[in-house]
């Protein structure tokens, strides 16, 4: 019989329409009560435990981020901590790029460098989305102690702080010595990358983000194909738009761009060799009737023209789903040249490609015949949100990410510190793309200044950038675009960052 | 009266966490968010400035936000009317009629369902692929020459949307509309039959009435779902400023350092989406039939 019977007591046994049942009866009944009373408190007491468990679920995840509580830095390299007195932890957050792609331990391997040479421990988390990560906890008041994510990326986490003059001034850490060197790390980064508004944003000489990971860039294309038909790189716009006839001929379009996006690095270097430097640094900062002077003109004119040269499927994949197609159009021999950065060999690297084909990069064309050639130096920052716990360890970190140990380790991703004398130590394709420099081409730096956001006013990519869309499939006209370039102007001006 | 006093003990303790969990996670930031839209500030900075409701009077200037609430309205109207049509249609057919391989479809259908919005957006963005994506070439083949549609470009983007967003919801749709209809008595389309009633007449006749709470639960549903879905769809599949619609355009500020204007944005949509389906509900009332 399969019928559960309680062990001891007196039952009643009795039959009903789904079979035989079981009820104790007389002295084990107040028993069974009692059993029953104990039943409900238990399956209450779970019903509470389950709801705390939800709260802590909820609200414990920023907490397991409390640097002060992980001695132990959570990255489970295998370096033994070295046994200081002072337990202090830094929490460092940290964009898995492309350069992460190809060597995934790069950030690990430097915290625990770090951590070897002060003794500071570093609580690392690397994402390719990391203003998702720590975007939540830091709206809490939780805040990394150091922050490594560029400006220019799509959700502007970095532009707000800037905005917001929410970041530690790091100028003193110019003058620090390098942990385990004797140079200072000032005497270390090389020339002109910490006078550019992408480290002094506010343009008072003060420094608030430290230059990371440089990387030239141009127009990328097959030199191969170049060989094969006999063709040259052209050196001015007129060569490029004779260049863009004759591959026409051949069903090949001269242009391409991932997404809209990878003009900034292009118009900026396009204002440069179109103005100088006097121009771009009036431009960038919307000065008062720059729009309407013969250099923007230039600089309007080339861009407008590009778009009529543009392989016409461009703007249907300029998105961060289908981007990639747009570099395949390059790797195809569908379009010869498109804006990027030296990252397309490592993110391109398993895609199918042309026979005979080789990675090639051309500094932007000169405006006009012996006039200058510029390549955008493009690079990233890491920075110190001012509401960071450990500002001093976190200066610390940010003096050793110059030190030679740390250089050597984001090489081998490919990620180059924009320190001197790291040219010399490339090899590969990184050598061609590093010597453009060296090749006559002249460096462009800076960018937009930061203006306080003002509702209705866009930012500076979708004023400057993303119309580029729709001047190639001419939902757009060329007018529309500069007056609207122009409004917009005038407002960014008015709410500049002093 | 201890039992009684100890039952409502054990429903207020069954309750509570609900409740509470409502109340802390639901109404607090719905709040928080009527408060927010009152202040200028960057998400990540401290300091707020009560503004009033001057981000409502920025709001309904920027010619940005009334064109992605207009791409809301058309995605909304469009999706709902297309998605309803065929879910209505096949879970007809697959319920009345006698099809070889019912089950095949049901669960084919169904499908899209449980694939996730990114998943979704990786298929159709090989479906859409200019040049030997699936759209292009099989219109090629059919008109005998080649056809580039840029589907991810101005114009057509928002029909790609539309299409994406459609092949996504119709089986789910389809699935509960099939349930209700087979409840309903096969002797009332029997003597339908007898009285010479075709099967357009029997759906529209029988079938629909019958169903229609169902369809009104349904509705109202689809319609407050949509306009998150669309913001996932427009995030996935195409680039920003493409075809923006309200939540994409309240994100897009939020990344450009005005917290409290995407809040007000956020109170805009969220009063929408609540009008709406207090409209539709209004709407669609009709006296509910007895099978």
């Amino acid at each position: 019989m399969g019928l559960p019977l309680p062990l001891s007591g007196v039952y009643l046994l009795y039959k009903d329409g789904e079979g035989m049942r079981c009820l104790p009866v007389r002295q084990d009944f107040n028993d069974w009560r009692n059993k029953e009373k104990m039943k409900r408190i238990l399956s209450m007491t779970l019903a509470f435990l389950m709801l705390l468990s939800l709260l802590a679920g909820c609200g414990g995840a920023p907490q397991t981020n409390e640097p002060q509580n992980t001695p132990e830095p959570a990255s489970d390299g295998g370096a033994e901590t070295p046994d200081t007195p002072e337990a202090q932890s830094i929490q460092v957050a940290a964009l898995a790029s492309g350069y992460m792609e190809a060597y995934p331990n790069m950030w690990k391997e430097v915290c625990e460098a770090f951590t070897e040479e002060t003794g500071i421990a570093v609580d690392l988390l690397t994402d390719k989305g990391l203003e998702d990560m720590i975007g939540p906890s830091m709206q809490g008041g939780d805040y990394p102690d150091v922050i490594h994510l560029a400006t220019g990326r799509e959700a502007g986490l970095t532009e707000q702080f800037i905005k917001d003059s929410n970041i530690a001034e790091i100028t003193d850490v110019l003058s620090m010595t390098v942990p385990g060197e004797s140079a200072k790390v000032g005497d270390k980064i090389a020339g002109g990358f910490t006078d550019t508004s992408l480290t002094n944003p506010y343009g008072d000489g003060k420094t608030y983000l430290a230059p990371m990971f440089y990387s030239p860039c141009g127009l990328f294309y097959n030199a191969g194909l170049f060989a094969e038909k006999g063709w040259e790189v052209p050196t001015t716009w007129d060569e490029m738009w004779a260049l863009g006839d004759k591959a026409k001929a051949e069903d090949i379009y001269l242009f391409t761009y991932p997404t809209t996006g990878y003009f900034d690095a292009f118009l900026w270097a396009l204002m440069y060799s179109a103005g100088g430097p006097e121009f771009f640094e009036a431009a960038t900062h919307y000065e008062e009737g720059i729009w309407d002077t013969p250099e923007a003109q230039t600089c309007f004119d080339i861009i407008a023209k590009l778009a009529t040269y543009t392989n016409p499927v461009t703007p249907a994949q300029a998105n961060d789903q289908d981007f990639t197609q747009n570099q395949q159009l390059v790797l195809d021999n569908k379009a010869l040249f498109m804006p990027n950065g030296t990252w397309i060999v490592g993110e391109m690297a398993e895609a199918p490609r042309a026979d005979g084909f080789e990675w090639g990069m051309t500094a932007l064309p000169a405006v006009s015949e012996g006039g200058d050639c510029y390549s955008y130096t493009w690079f990233e920052q890491a920075w110190i949100p001012a509401g960071a716990a450990n500002v001093d360890a976190a200066k610390q970190f940010i003096a050793f990410l110059y030190s030679d140990k740390a250089c050597e380790i984001f090489a081998k991703g490919g990620a180059i510190q924009p320190v001197l004398g790291i040219a010399d130590s490339l090899e590969g394709d990184n050598k061609m793309f590093y010597s453009i420099y060296d090749n006559g081409a002249k460096a462009a730096m800076g960018g937009f200044a930061a203006y306080s956001a003002v509702a209705g006013l866009g930012t500076t990519r979708e004023v400057f950038l993303d119309p580029v869309n729709g001047l190639v499939s001419g939902t757009i006209s060329v007018d529309q675009w500069i007056s609207d370039i122009k409004a917009a102007s005038d407002q960014m001006r008015a709410n500049l960052m002093e | 009266m201890r039992p009684n006093k100890g039952r409502s003990r054990f429903i207020f303790f069954c309750v509570a966490p609900a409740t509470v969990l409502f109340f802390i996670f639901m109404v607090m930031p719905t709040l928080n968010v009527f408060r927010m839209s009152l202040f200028e500030r960057g998400a990540y900075s401290p300091t707020e400035t009560f503004v009033g409701l001057q981000n409502f009077q920025t709001l309904m200037k920027d010619t940005k936000f009334i064109t992605s609430m207009q791409n809301t309205i058309l995605l909304i109207v469009v999706v709902t009317i297309i998605t309803f049509f065929f879910a209505l249609l096949f879970a007809g057919i697959l319920t009345r009629e006698k099809i070889k391989g019912q089950d095949f479809f049901r669960v084919v259908f169904y499908i899209p369902n449980i694939l996730s919005v990114v998943v979704i957006a990786g298929i159709f963005s090989a479906v859409y692929k200019p040049e030997n994506g699936m759209l292009n070439s099989i219109l090629s083949f059919l008109s005998g020459k080649t056809v580039l549609v840029l589907w991810k470009d101005q114009p057509m983007v928002i029909i790609s949307v539309i299409i994406a967003m459609v092949w996504q919801a119709i089986g789910y749709y389809m699935v509960m509309y099939m349930a209700s209809m087979s409840a309903v008595p096969e002797s009332l389309y029997e003597s339908a039959d007898l009285d010479g009633a075709g099967r357009i007449t029997q759906f529209f006749q029988i079938t629909l009435p019958l169903i229609w709470t169902n369809i009104r639960t349904t509705l109202t549903f689809f319609i407050i779902s949509t306009i998150n879905m669309a913001f996932l769809f427009v995030k996935a599949m195409v680039a920003k400023g493409m075809a923006d619609v309200g939540l994409s355009f309240m994100y897009t500020q939020k990344d450009a350092g005005l917290y409290g204007y995407s809040m007000a944005a956020g109170v805009v949509i969220f009063l929408f989406s609540f009008l709406l389906s207090l409209l539709v509900n209004q709407v669609t009332r009709r006296e509910p039939l007895e099978m």
